[in-house]
């Protein structure tokens, strides 16, 4: 996985709801993982020219929080003990906004390990979202999600992108794009494309990594030109 | 589980006042006849034998806590891991072999046999191997460590070698002097100070280990210092008592019930938990017939097996 990362310099403006596209193997997790500190890198990620590498663990979540996209969970741990341990300090009262937030009420003092996946997706998102980070990284936060939550999951990173912070999220469905502000695209571990969602999809770079394209009846597989059709 | 703390210190501070003073015939005895023996008796005798249950049973229990939650596994522990073996053997091929009397060296024998399993055993299953995985390797590295000891006994100069190592390596705590407990104590306290302060890592670490990295815990940092602090307590405890099973498999298990299954959380509890079982067992013996001195290593296997089955049991449900 890791030195898969051509160098390159990003910069991110807040508040914005920023979608990860790339496909499979592109470079959307390394990229994630190299900004949340989680593989090595020579990379300097800097909020408000606050180094984050060199922020202690009462700090750094204050700053940018990651959610991979593993579930997995060992420990017979409450949901809202697994809400409480993404903030550096005791907070019941902001763990409770987040139980209600994403609806957890039910489920919040059930082990971890007993959820379905989708259930636990949701509580792991309201870990990463709790201590408030001014950046959230955020690996296919929608998958494992049905139709609802996918819309509410959107609705709620649409209210963390806002004031100070950014959200970054690696997405694999490509419907929900017109929801972001800005679209990066990566291929073969290089930043190849940074505009609006519309002007990504329509752009040739988006063509060539995703072998596909849209046309009024929807996606389709891109075809190379076959020399011998040509008139 | 802060309700349970007092209550559980102020046990431990019963059961430790009735293992020195119990059986209290001869104590009482001796200070009718001459005060002086009996004060050398509670102080040579029977203080080494106390101050080493509750803290080779608090060493466990807080190692047994530590290198469950490192290996994401309910099972790992001193002995499931093998570094209890490896100390075994590091032990008797520093005092057979190289001859060493003193108990500070030999305990950093113990550490170093310890240290070598548990780096067998990362390397053997990872970090975040499966059960079954975990406890081949572990399995693996226990047998070649016992007999690799059997080995270096049989071999060793000394005729009574196998005779001597029966009382040393079955775990026991009888006829240790002070400098003895104090070579196995002092590091292994200060190894478990130092495992302490990786109780929120360690409970970061449960959400996964990149999660733990954006954190700010270095998941590779904390690996290298939970091996290296756990041989350390395991290993000089085990240089002076041998081996003793399943105190640190249990007490972890009975913690995270006090700590709603935080596995960093546990490691106070854990320890505390084992120093009381360690004490109760080492009572218990005295309830055997007298003059037959069973090992308490015997006793804590044959009374944690089943406890062991039941873990084993509940965790194909599921934890």
């Amino acid at each position: 996985m890791p030195g898969r990362l051509e160098p390159t310099d990003l910069t991110i403006a807040m508040p914005a709801l920023v979608a990860l596209i790339g496909p499979n193997g592109g470079g959307k997790t390394s990229l994630l993982r190299a900004l949340a500190g989680a593989e090595r890198s020579k990379g300097r990620v800097t909020i408000d020219g606050e180094d984050v590498d060199s922020a202690p663990p009462a700090r750094r979540p204050r700053l940018l929080t990651f959610l991979p996209a593993s579930r997995d969970l060992v420990w017979p741990i409450s949901a809202r003990a697994v809400i409480a341990l993404g903030l550096p300090l005791p907070d019941p009262s902001r763990v409770a906004q987040l139980v209600e937030a994403l609806e957890l009420g039910a489920l919040a003092d059930r082990p971890v390990d007993r959820l379905s996946t989708g259930e636990r997706a949701r509580v792991l998102l309201a870990r990463a979202l709790a201590p408030r980070p001014r950046l959230l990284l955020l690996d296919e936060p929608l998958s494992n999600l049905d139709p609802y939550w996918v819309v509410r999951t959107l609705e709620i990173l649409r209210g963390a992108a806002s004031g100070p912070s950014a959200v970054l999220i690696a997405v694999h469905d490509l419907g929900q794009l017109d929801a972001f502000d800005r679209a990066l695209l990566v291929n073969r571990g290089r930043l190849i494309g940074d505009g609006k969602p519309a002007e990504i999809t329509a752009s040739a770079a988006f063509g060539e990594a995703f072998r596909v394209e849209r046309d009024s009846a929807g996606w389709r597989i891109r075809r190379p030109a076959d020399p011998r059709s040509s008139p | 589980m802060t309700r349970l703390w007092p209550f559980l210190l102020a046990a431990l501070l019963v059961l430790a006042v009735v293992h020195l003073l119990l059986p209290s015939g001869p104590l009482l005895e001796m200070r009718r006849t001459d005060a002086s023996l009996a004060t050398l008796l509670l102080g040579e005798i029977r203080l080494p034998r106390t101050l080493l249950a509750l803290g080779y049973g608090a060493a466990l229990g807080m190692t047994g806590a530590a290198l469950q939650a490192l290996f994401a596994n309910p099972l790992a522990s001193p002995d499931i891991t093998g570094s209890s073996s490896g100390a075994a053997f590091g032990a008797v091929l520093g005092g057979y072999w190289f001859g060493i009397a003193d108990p500070l060296a030999l305990a950093g024998w113990g550490a170093g046999g310890a240290a070598v399993a548990l780096t067998g055993l990362l390397l053997l299953a990872g970090r975040r191997a499966d059960s079954g995985t975990m406890l081949l390797a572990g399995l693996a590295i226990a047998l070649a460590a016992g007999a690799g000891t059997s080995l270096l006994l049989a071999l060793a100069s000394s005729p009574f070698a196998f005779y001597d190592s029966f009382d040393w390596l079955m775990g026991s705590f009888v006829d240790r002097s002070l400098p003895q407990a104090a070579a196995a104590l002092i590091p292994a306290a200060i190894a478990c100070a130092l495992l302490a302060r990786h109780a929120r890592a360690l409970d970061v670490m449960a959400l996964g280990d990149d999660v733990a990295a954006s954190t700010g815990y270095a998941p590779r940092r904390v690996t290298v210092q939970v091996v290296v602090f756990s041989a350390i307590a395991v290993g000089t405890c085990v240089s002076v008592c041998g081996a003793i099973g399943f105190v640190g498999l249990i007490a972890p298990f009975v913690a995270r019930r006090m700590t709603r299954g935080h596995p960093g959380r546990a490691l106070l509890p854990a320890a505390l938990v084992g120093a009381l079982l360690m004490l109760l067992a080492d009572l218990a013996l005295r309830l055997g017939p007298p003059g037959r001195a069973i090992p308490v290593g015997v006793l804590t296997t044959v009374a944690g097996t089943p406890l062991f089955l039941w873990i084993v049991v509940t965790m194909r449900r599921g934890l």
